[in-house]
């Protein structure tokens, strides 16, 4: 199924898009902090001590150490020789799947690693869904010296049991999640549950740009680091200094947002691809989930409805209450590629790069493929794709299907 | 935040003017809280509850996503929902039930109330014959679209407050809140637990300094020692999970009538707060 195409020009660079969010935590009409009254408090804690770290140099200069030293930054800017030559377009991937652990999730791990080292809590709370994020929460409360605790759906630990191994091994409880769809949409339910009994000595630790205020501000932050490097790598390696299209998978839309915050106050056209399944920005409607005011898939009732992707981190039923905004601005286009063309897209990167990516990240390779077949993507168009993580927790999905 | 000093309070609605009264003849106050459409002839649990001396009564819509409860209330949730319950479906119940006696209190979480809008939810509520309302992901400050379209449908928009809120906050919901205060006993989720949480005491001590509503104690209430002891802090108790394990297990309407009038004995037995 093809998307209606939304194109309008990208909204004149104003400067303010991807700021800091208006009052009350809201970008445009989403957003803001719909949580519990028990949680407020611990919500407005974490915001008032983001603001003083992130204003301070200390702070800053510890957080890059940590993202040089232990992840292994600046990750590379790889052009896709092979690719670009068959697609008639020059593309270029930022490589977060070098990073340690294996995906961007570290990048926002270990910044909120460090905040919560800094707020005096002794442990991280996080929800997974693939592991990817609760790997690298454990990852970073073993480096930090404090304890982890993630939540994951019973359906998700059968599917990924080695991701659930590599937690255990770096030290960090893994609860399994057992009502509602067992898998991250229920997770995220109970980490949150569990937060209110423990706001004292324990930080939630959220993965995606989603959850009340500050996160999906927060966290986009913490991600900015992958479209600033991708930035001065553009301007270094291409002619015209700014790519065409930046192009970026969404399930939350964490790389998506740091990827984008990069590039919001140019020219460049902002692509987030979706999964069919699990669509919020291209086919939400609105509501609050999660401590946000955003889109989410629904029915008609009002019920929250499971998402469906190949890609256990596309396999949310919402998106960040930023990306609903750019929706709104039209200075981001939300498009959807299905399971079958992101397992060709992966295929595809592997054969011609000898890179296999992780699923999430072919749902936005699927689409660049897709529309430089179709003119959408003019010839010559340079694309700076984010490949968000590596493929190997699901060669075993791909051993399936090949 | 608003001025915290009580100023000239609005008319109260029902739900208030009815917990008043209540109080006013010494009486603990009683609300237990059933998950809506958690079985065909649901709403018999509701005359039972009125029946064994409840003074108002919560009515759960059930959610996918119940983020502030635990296990049974989830439990209760997906039963109802899997028997194909909706706001509709249970608005309509309610609108078919005779009169119970005492005020319907509805509570949902946000999502719910956005889906048709807050005024047409406000709305069908009224036409339900439902007097309040609590949405616990509706934190004070961002309540404020609801709170318009609950007083202009006639709504009493409840606000809950926690052992975490700061006293200044706490003026706030306690002033802008509607029908009671809903007090949460507890830094945790829905549940029954072994014993009244301790921050109970200093959460309703704070609440009396700023309002003179009537304050309700919820979350971990489930025996009549608990409500008896709530007593002492409170103008009475919430009690939901205690309820719901027992609809779970198979207790039929006078099953359920039976345990409410043990909790009102305690209650009418316990002594007043401060007394």
């Amino acid at each position: 199924m093809r998307d209606v195409p939304l194109w309008r020009e990208p909204v004149p660079p104003d400067g303010t898009t991807m700021g800091e969010p208006e009052a009350r935590g809201r970008f445009g009409e989403y957003g803001g902090r719909y949580a519990p009254e028990s949680l407020v408090e611990a919500c407005r804690e974490v915001e008032e001590a983001f603001r003083q770290a992130w204003a301070d140099p200390g702070f800053r200069g510890a957080l890059a150490r940590l993202l040089a030293l232990h992840a292994g930054r600046p990750t590379p800017l790889t052009p896709a020789e092979r690719l670009s030559q068959a697609l008639g377009v020059r593309l270029y991937l930022k490589r977060e799947d070098l990073t340690h652990t294996g995906s961007h999730k570290i990048n926002n791990v270990l910044g909120q690693a460090l905040l919560a080292a800094r707020m005096g809590r002794r442990r991280l709370i996080a929800e997974t869904g693939a592991g990817q994020h609760g790997v690298a929460t454990a990852t970073a409360a073993a480096l930090l010296g404090l304890e982890a605790t993630v939540f994951m759906g019973e359906r998700d630990i059968e599917r990924q049991a080695l991701n659930v191994f590599r937690m255990r091994m770096l030290g960090a409880e893994v609860v399994p999640v057992t009502t509602g769809s067992r898998t991250l949409k229920d997770a995220t339910s109970q980490a949150m549950r569990h937060w209110v009994g423990a706001t004292g000595d324990s930080h939630y630790c959220i993965g995606s740009v989603v959850g009340p205020d500050p996160y999906p501000w927060m966290v986009r932050e913490f991600q900015r680091v992958i479209g600033e490097e991708a930035r001065g790598q553009c301007a270094a390696e291409l002619r015209t200094g700014v790519p065409d299209h930046v192009v970026a998978c969404v399930g939350g839309g964490s790389n998506a947002a740091g990827t984008f915050a990069g590039f919001a106050d140019t020219p460049a056209r902002l692509v987030g691809v979706e999964a069919q399944g699990g669509a919020g920005a291209a086919r939400g409607r609105l509501g609050v989930l999660h401590g946000c005011r955003s889109l989410f898939l629904q029915d008609d009732e009002g019920q929250i409805t499971q998402a469906h992707s190949i890609a256990a981190g596309l396999d949310y039923p919402g998106v960040g209450p930023e990306h609903a905004h750019l929706r709104d601005l039209g200075r981001a286009r939300y498009v959807t590629v299905t399971d079958e063309e992101a397992v060709g897209a992966a295929v595809r990167l592997a054969r011609t790069e000898g890179i296999v990516p992780a699923l999430e990240s072919a749902h936005a390779l699927a689409w660049v493929i897709r529309a430089a077949g179709d003119g959408e993507l003019p010839a010559g168009s340079t694309v700076l794709m984010t490949l968000s993580g590596r493929g190997d927790k699901d060669v075993s999905t791909l051993k399936e299907l090949l | 935040m608003t001025n915290p000093t009580p100023g000239p309070t609005p008319a109260a609605g029902t739900v208030e003017r009815h917990l008043r009264a209540r109080r006013g003849t010494g009486r603990g106050l009683l609300m237990p809280y059933l998950t809506a459409g958690i079985t065909p002839g649901w709403t018999d649990y509701l005359r039972a509850f009125a029946a064994a001396g409840a003074d108002a009564i919560e009515v759960g819509l059930p959610f996918s996503d119940p983020t502030l409860d635990g296990v049974t209330i989830q439990q209760a949730g997906e039963t109802a929902l899997a028997r194909g319950a909706s706001t509709r479906r249970i608005l309509a119940d309610l609108s078919a039930m005779p009169d119970p006696g005492v005020p319907l209190v509805v509570s949902t979480y946000y999502n719910l109330v956005l889906h048709d809008g807050p005024e047409a939810f406000c709305a069908a509520l009224r036409r339900a014959g439902v007097a309040g309302l609590i949405v616990p992901d509706l934190p004070v400050h961002e309540a404020g679209e609801l709170t318009d379209a609950a007083a202009g449908a006639g709504i009493e928009l409840v606000l809950l407050a926690s052992p975490a809120t700061p006293q200044p906050r706490l003026a706030e919901i306690s002033s802008r809140s509607r029908g009671f205060v809903y007090a949460v006993s507890l830094m945790g989720t829905t549940g029954e637990r072994a014993a009244l949480a301790a921050s109970a005491a200093g959460l309703t001590g704070r609440i009396r300094r700023v309002t003179d509503r009537p304050v309700l104690l919820g979350f971990g209430i489930s025996t009549p020692d608990q409500a008896r002891e709530a007593r002492r802090h409170a103008d009475g108790v919430v009690v939901g999970a205690a309820v719901m394990r027992r609809v779970l297990d198979g207790a039929g309407p006078d099953d359920l009538r039976v345990f409410l009038a043990t909790l009102r004995r305690a209650l009418d037995a316990g002594s007043q707060p401060g007394v």
